[in-house]
């Protein structure tokens, strides 16, 4: 009886990990065509999250085959382990105990997490999301994932955000935004954090020339990154997409010849 | 050449002389008959059939690659999406296959509600059914577990976690069945035995006694009408054409290749089926310190879920826990008895009364507001929501001796009426 209480304690508690948050996706769409995309997102990949967050279904090979990038320039720009094959898994070498002391648990790996958040949304939301926090260990933390235990690796390029107050026009009772009377100005109010993000106003503002990257640029890197974690989490999607076009054509091609010879035979049915 | 002589035929005499082949072949194929009005519904049979085969090949050639432990079961279903050529077709085949099975058969057992198909003589053919019914969710529920990803875990922690809810030997039996303390390693190889020998020989035993009992009393159809009533002079059904080929391929066909291209849609561009087929957390490794922001089963076991978590007090000094699984355990079951519940002198909905119309009709409702439950967090409203529909559920069996033969029925014609 105890493990029945517990598995519906379980049930309907978050015993695991902060992280659950009402904050909005923003809107991606992956292009599995755009190569170059691709190949920009699996050089981020590797440069920048490969050293913590391992992709250890995903072999060096494959991703060279899928995304047309030669053996050699491969082996030479993306795989940095000299003892590792191309054949080999896209693993790294932080050991579960270092992982545990240095940021509480082991980052997760990489290849599926796409399919996990139930699609690329939550990833391109979640990197572009990091603000500057000095209560938390490293410094900052995240709007999507509160409390996250991790850095913000790229923030030498996106510079550093900061969780502001904005003024935003006042709504008035009937849904509609207030404006003077006489100017037609829109009346201002002072917001923050959720009251910003319920009006669908980001509460996150870029200190100026903090970061390598225009806005534009970040959200540009981000994209290709969100868009090589899309083709890893199912790298057979484009061919599967094209087998199954040519597995339909040939069952409405044979439904028609069913159809036809069923037909003959009902005729017969009185 | 003389006929005798032919060495096809003699091949065929010599084999007919020592096994029934030819005999077996007009019985239950060229020579059995079926009804000629058979509809829509009865396609259902023949497609379940299909996926039958679907789920046995695709599952051969998924267990060369599959690896049944803790630590290698996640991964080896990566290692079939990557690494094994066309691996990903055959997983999503087989897991697409299963949510099909599912729909199939719920379709073929409504037909069954709707037609009085399980009336006599078709007692044991029903029963037969509701056997391979049971069967089949144990079948699902066991490989539900072995992709071993988060949500596998966590449904199989829940669903074993019942057998505790039973009082006194509660613990022990959880603990029986899991080989464990704990969903684990040692449960998931012997769910895999479970799931690859013994069930899919039970399910072949039980489809094909299902098949052999059909071909003996002969299929029912959307009137209701037994053709064996009316023979020619030869001994032939008046309304009834032979099997093969008229409904094989006649119906049959056109309907398998249409259900391979709705198949082939889901399987090849929504295999995921958004997050309802294969759900979000199973694509992350079991992990017994993580729960699942909700844990819910696929969606054909949510109308059965639904009712579960709908028992929510205490009764008889025994839990509530326990009371759920009785009202589960009771709602599979109880469809098994239908053919003593049904008073009615007619089968088929279509001369039936407005009674069982109405009871019908929002029997179906309740299942599906049961199914769409079954996917939500719990609130009071949802809670009271899935009692009423359990109610329902239960009302529709429970209450059939009365309605189906206080009715007034339509009189059914004796031959089949055809446009």
């Amino acid at each position: 009886m105890r493990g029945v209480v517990l598995t519906f304690l379980l049930f309907s508690s978050h015993l695991y990990g902060a992280g659950s948050s009402s904050y909005p996706l923003d809107d991606v769409s992956p292009d599995l065509t755009d190569k170059e995309s691709l190949q920009r997102g699996a050089r981020t990949f590797v440069n920048y999250c490969m050293g913590c967050h391992e992709m250890k279904y995903q072999r060096f090979q494959r991703v060279a085959d899928d995304l047309g990038i030669p053996e050699e320039a491969m082996m030479s720009n993306l795989v940095f382990d000299p003892s590792k094959k191309l054949g080999a898994h896209m693993s790294n070498s932080m050991s579960v105990s270092n992982a545990k002391q240095w940021f509480g648990n082991v980052p997760p790996d990489l290849t599926l997490y796409t399919k996990l958040k139930g699609g690329p949304e939550y990833f391109y939301t979640y990197m572009r999301t990091f603000y500057e926090d000095p209560s938390r260990p490293f410094g900052v933390n995240n709007l999507l994932y509160k409390n996250v235990g991790m850095p913000h690796p790229l923030v030498h390029l996106q510079g550093i955000q900061k969780k502001v107050c904005k003024d935003i026009p006042k709504i008035a009772k009937n849904g509609g935004e207030m404006r003077e009377a006489i100017t037609g100005h829109p009346l201002l109010e002072n917001k923050c954090g959720d009251e910003l993000v319920n009006r669908g106003v980001s509460p996150l503002e870029l200190v100026e020339n903090s970061g390598e990257l225009s806005i534009e640029e970040y959200d540009s890197l981000i994209y290709d990154l969100t868009n090589f974690l899309y083709y890893s989490g199912d790298p057979s999607r484009l061919e599967r997409q094209r087998i199954g076009g040519f597995v339909l054509l040939f069952l409405a091609f044979f439904y028609v010849f069913a159809w036809l010879l069923g037909r003959e035979y009902t005729k017969e049915i009185h | 050449m003389s006929e005798s002589q032919h060495p096809v035929k003699n091949m065929i005499n010599w084999i007919d002389a020592r096994l029934p082949v030819t005999e077996t072949y007009e019985k239950h194929m060229s020579k059995y008959y079926a009804p000629k009005n058979t509809n829509f519904w009865y396609l259902m049979g023949v497609l379940a059939t299909v996926v039958l085969v679907n789920q046995l090949l695709t599952g051969i050639w998924l267990t060369m690659s599959y690896i049944p432990t803790a630590d290698g079961a996640f991964a080896s279903i990566e290692y079939i999406m990557r690494d094994v050529n066309f691996g990903w077709i055959l997983r999503y085949m087989h897991s697409t296959g299963a949510s099909a099975f599912f729909l199939v058969v719920y379709l073929h057992m409504f037909r069954g509600l709707m037609y009085g198909s399980y009336q006599k003589p078709r007692e044991l053919l029903w029963i037969l059914g509701m056997l391979i019914f049971v069967a089949l969710m144990a079948e699902g529920f066991l490989g539900y577990l072995l992709p071993w990803g988060n949500m596998s875990f966590w449904a199989g922690q829940v669903i074993v976690s019942l057998a505790g809810a039973v009082p006194i030997v509660g613990d022990s039996l959880a603990t029986w069945v899991r080989g464990d303390f704990n969903i684990s390693g040692i449960t998931l190889n012997r769910f895999f035995a479970l799931h690859v020998v013994l069930v899919p020989m039970l399910l072949l035993a039980l489809v094909f006694l299902h098949i052999v009992a059909l071909h003996e009393v002969g299929s029912n159809n959307p009137d209701g009408i037994d053709i064996k009533k009316n023979l020619d002079d030869k001994g032939k059904p008046l309304d009834g054409i032979p099997f093969h080929p008229y409904l094989t391929l006649g119906h049959d066909l056109p309907a398998i290749v249409a259900f391979c291209f709705f198949f082939a849609i889901v399987m090849f561009y929504f295999p995921d089926g958004g997050g309802y087929l294969i759900e979000a957390p199973n694509y992350e490794m079991a992990n017994p310190l993580k729960t699942p922001d909700l844990i819910a089963p696929v969606w054909y076991y949510t109308p059965f879920y639904s009712m579960l978590r709908a028992a929510t007090f205490p009764f008889l000094g025994l839990d509530a826990k326990f009371w759920g699984l009785v009202v589960m355990a009771g709602a599979i079951v109880l469809p098994a008895v239908l053919p003593w519940l049904d008073r009615s002198k007619v089968k088929s909905i279509r001369y039936k009364g407005t009674a069982s119309k109405l009871f019908l009709a929002i029997f179906v409702v309740a299942f599906f507001v049961l199914g769409y439950l079954g996917v939500q967090h719990p609130t009071p409203l949802k809670t009271f929501l899935a009692q009423i529909c359990t109610a329902i559920y239960f009302a529709y069996f429970l209450l059939m001796p009365w309605y189906t033969s206080v009715e007034r029925t339509k009189l059914v014609p004796e031959r089949i009426p055809m446009k």
